[in-house]
């Protein structure tokens, strides 16, 4: 009796998580606290305006805040693949945790959707996919535009982190493909109180244009400093700085600043042929509408892409497996692997399988302070 | 390297190092006074000026709300002390009732004043207010009832509250940094170097500060009383001076030069919620020069910190933080090899 009783048991739990596996799990693990929390709080309020199912299926959303430490992101990610069974990881929108999340990723066969372009060694990133463009693209955007304003020499002014590092050698590479040569480099931290030593050796290489590499509203800083040194020439900010609090913080002498960006800033003034226009205006309307004008940034476009993505990918993998297995894990690889050419709201992208990275060099899109708002160029 | 440069980053490093003096002092005092190590005194740096920014953009600081949590918590705190000590209703309330009117009046006073957009000194001024209350009511919530404790459980405490106040502030302001007005347009061309009124201002201030100090603890019966603890606080209480009293003091005044500090670093940078920890280390490192028990020790220590970080960020500013800090090796080594061994029980 007892023997039956238990057996019913079982297979009602079978039945009933056999329903509940139907649906697609997402387990999302951003930096809601800590240094990089800029970044993850306007994802984070994007995916609240997700849609509640993709393709028919019902979309369970787990978000959890790794506080920027890597510890945390892999204990979150494990979390996901063990307790919660998902069948995707998006996140983290920090370097360091989206580098090791990227381990759990490979180990569990998930697919992870990193809102940070993360630098994986060849191989390691089999499971991981990058949203934001590479650093490599955008150093592009900047070297192209630099050459076209007869820029020959740079200063370059960065965060002591792997962002700072990231670009540094990004730039060293596209600036020589156009002949542009780094002159002097120094790096600061986002809390220091002064940057007036790193500005007064970087005045004294005196270069064409400087390239300030820093984040958020950490960015105005550096470029006030240089400033105040009486640097005439031109300042680049790479697309971590292009968002409003840069003005907010650095005022008017951030006018004639060019940034580097994705479409996602100033979608309205991109020229027509541009693919991402539409998406990018849809995704700014809409996000401005809930949390405020101008409030969109680069992130929460992130954030919106992830479900552009999905819409195409997960129709492609419903056909090969059901969700909540491995199998539907391989194909939701294989579907973002061959899907081809996607317009997300940041570009275009083109994942294959030996490129995780994705877009294309026309990407990066510069544009110019102009009256405390954004000017494409 | 030539002279301009140098006499530019000397004044860069001077300014800073101003800055870190204050800090170093406060350290000193809340050692010499409770030997609590105060890791959380930059929070009060960051507290002081993200308030004012807070502040300029006419919304009410989300400090304000936690200061009156934390005034709550402490009145209770001292309601069920007093009670457990005397069994009388009166007294109990009153106590609590004492530790709850400052910190309530100055928050009331701040949300008034916060869509009013006074003029900027009486927001430095209302942000000061608010920051210095916070002083005594940490002492009490924090520290007090483990005033016997020994300096590394105080430590321990100091690195709890540390990371309660930068989660609450970061709660409070946001992710993203402030750069406040600056208190003065002036600026001074003086051969290479420009003397901007905020230059002037932090020098001024910092030295006013520090006089003052100098004046409280030798002419003050308040300041004679919390030289007395910091000797002995044994000897201190048989004379009849109150150790709590003592220590909410001694934090309310760390505070105010915190908040002091916050407001003259504010337009020069941008601080964050968790810039002050960083500030906050360099006045520690400053107050470790000085043994943490000289005051001019630590003013000097100070000085010192600030040129280095000013030369080694323009020789490698990748390596800046590394060599600031690195700095307190070698003079760990020197006080440990010069300084003997103490019976004291600091």
């Amino acid at each position: 009796m007892n023997f039956k009783k238990s057996l019913l048991a079982t297979a009602l739990v079978t039945l009933a998580s056999g329903t509940a596996l139907a649906d697609i799990t997402i387990g999302v693990s951003l930096p809601l606290t800590g240094p990089a929390s800029g970044l993850g709080i306007p994802m984070q309020n994007q995916i609240k305006l997700w849609p509640t199912s993709i393709a028919g299926e019902k979309l369970k959303v787990i978000v959890l805040d790794d506080a920027t430490d890597p510890t945390n992101g892999v204990k979150n990610a494990r979390r996901f693949v063990t307790d919660d069974k998902v069948d995707l990881i998006v996140g983290s929108a920090a370097t360091p945790v989206g580098i090791a999340m990227a381990d759990v990723a490979m180990e569990s066969q998930t697919v992870q959707l990193a809102a940070t372009p993360i630098g994986l060694p060849p191989g390691k990133d089999a499971w991981s996919f990058r949203l934001p463009q590479s650093n490599d693209v955008m150093a592009f955007a900047i070297a192209a535009h630099m050459k076209k304003m007869g820029v020959k020499t740079v200063g370059f002014l960065g965060y002591t982190d792997a962002y700072g590092e990231q670009w540094l050698k990004a730039f060293t590479t596209e600036g020589e493909k156009q002949g542009i040569k780094i002159v002097a480099a120094e790096r600061f931290a986002r809390t220091d109180t002064s940057v007036t030593g790193q500005a007064l050796k970087l005045s004294a290489a005196n270069p064409d244009a400087m390239l300030v590499v820093a984040y958020g509203s950490g960015a105005a800083m550096p470029e006030l400093a240089i400033l105040d040194r009486g640097f005439k020439g031109k300042i680049y900010q790479t697309h971590a700085a292009a968002t409003m609090d840069l003005m907010r913080v650095g005022g008017k002498a951030m006018e004639g600043t060019y940034v580097v960006s994705g479409p996602v800033i100033a979608p309205l003034q991109l020229p027509d042929s541009n693919a991402s226009k539409k998406l990018a205006i849809d995704f700014m309307q809409k996000y401005d509408k809930v949390y405020g004008e101008g409030t969109h940034n680069q992130f929460a476009g992130h954030a919106h892409d992830v479900v552009v993505v999905l819409e195409k990918a997960i129709p492609l993998a419903l056909k090969k497996a059901k969700p909540g297995t491995k199998e539907f894990r391989a194909a939701l690889k294989d579907a973002m692997e061959t899907m081809g050419r996607t317009v997300v709201a940041h570009g275009t992208l083109n994942w294959s399988t030996t490129d995780h990275w994705g877009y294309t060099n026309d990407t990066g899109v510069i544009v110019k302070v102009v009256n405390g708002g954004w000017k494409v160029e | 390297m030539d002279a301009s440069i140098a006499s530019i980053l000397l004044l860069d490093g001077l300014t800073n190092g101003a800055v870190y003096a204050l800090l170093g002092l406060a350290t000193v005092l809340v050692f010499t006074v409770t030997r609590v190590i105060f890791i959380p005194q930059g929070e009060f740096v960051a507290y002081g000026a993200l308030t004012l920014a807070l502040l300029q953009t006419g919304k009410v600081p989300g400090t304000v709300w936690l200061l009156l949590i934390l005034a709550v918590v402490a009145a209770l705190m001292e309601l069920v002390t007093t009670w457990q000590h005397r069994r009388q209703l009166v007294p109990a309330l009153k106590a609590s009732f004492k530790t709850l009117a400052v910190p309530a009046l100055i928050a009331g006073l701040a949300v008034w004043a916060a869509p009013q957009q006074f003029p900027l000194a009486v927001q430095a001024a209302l942000s000061v207010a608010v920051v210095t209350a916070f002083g005594p009511l940490v002492y009490r919530v924090a520290y007090q009832s483990l005033e016997a404790a020994t300096p590394l459980v105080l430590l321990i405490v100091s690195v709890g509250v540390h990371f309660a106040m930068t989660g609450l502030g970061l709660l409070f302001f946001g992710a993203e940094g402030f750069r406040n007005p600056a208190f003065s347009d002036l600026r001074l061309p003086l051969g290479p170097v420009t003397f901007t009124g905020q230059t002037l201002i932090m020098f001024g201030v910092s030295l006013a500060l520090i006089v003052l100090l100098w004046l409280f603890f030798e002419r003050s019966l308040y300041g004679k009383a919390l030289r007395a603890t910091a000797v002995n606080r044994l000897g201190a209480r048989l004379m009849g001076i109150s150790s709590n009293a003592s220590g909410q003091l001694t934090f309310a005044m760390a505070a105010l030069i915190g908040a002091l500090s916050g407001l003259l670093i504010g337009p020069t940078t941008t601080i964050f919620y968790d810039s002050g920890f960083l500030i906050g280390l360099k006045g520690f490192v400053a107050a470790v020069v000085a043994g943490l028990t000289s005051y001019p020790g630590a003013l000097l220590g100070a000085l010192f910190v600030g040129i280095v970080e000013a030369f080694a960020s323009f020789w490698a500013s990748a390596f800046k933080e590394v060599i600031v800090f690195t700095l307190i090796l070698p003079i760990l080594l020197w006080r440990s090899l010069t300084g003997g061994h103490s019976d004291e029980e600091h």
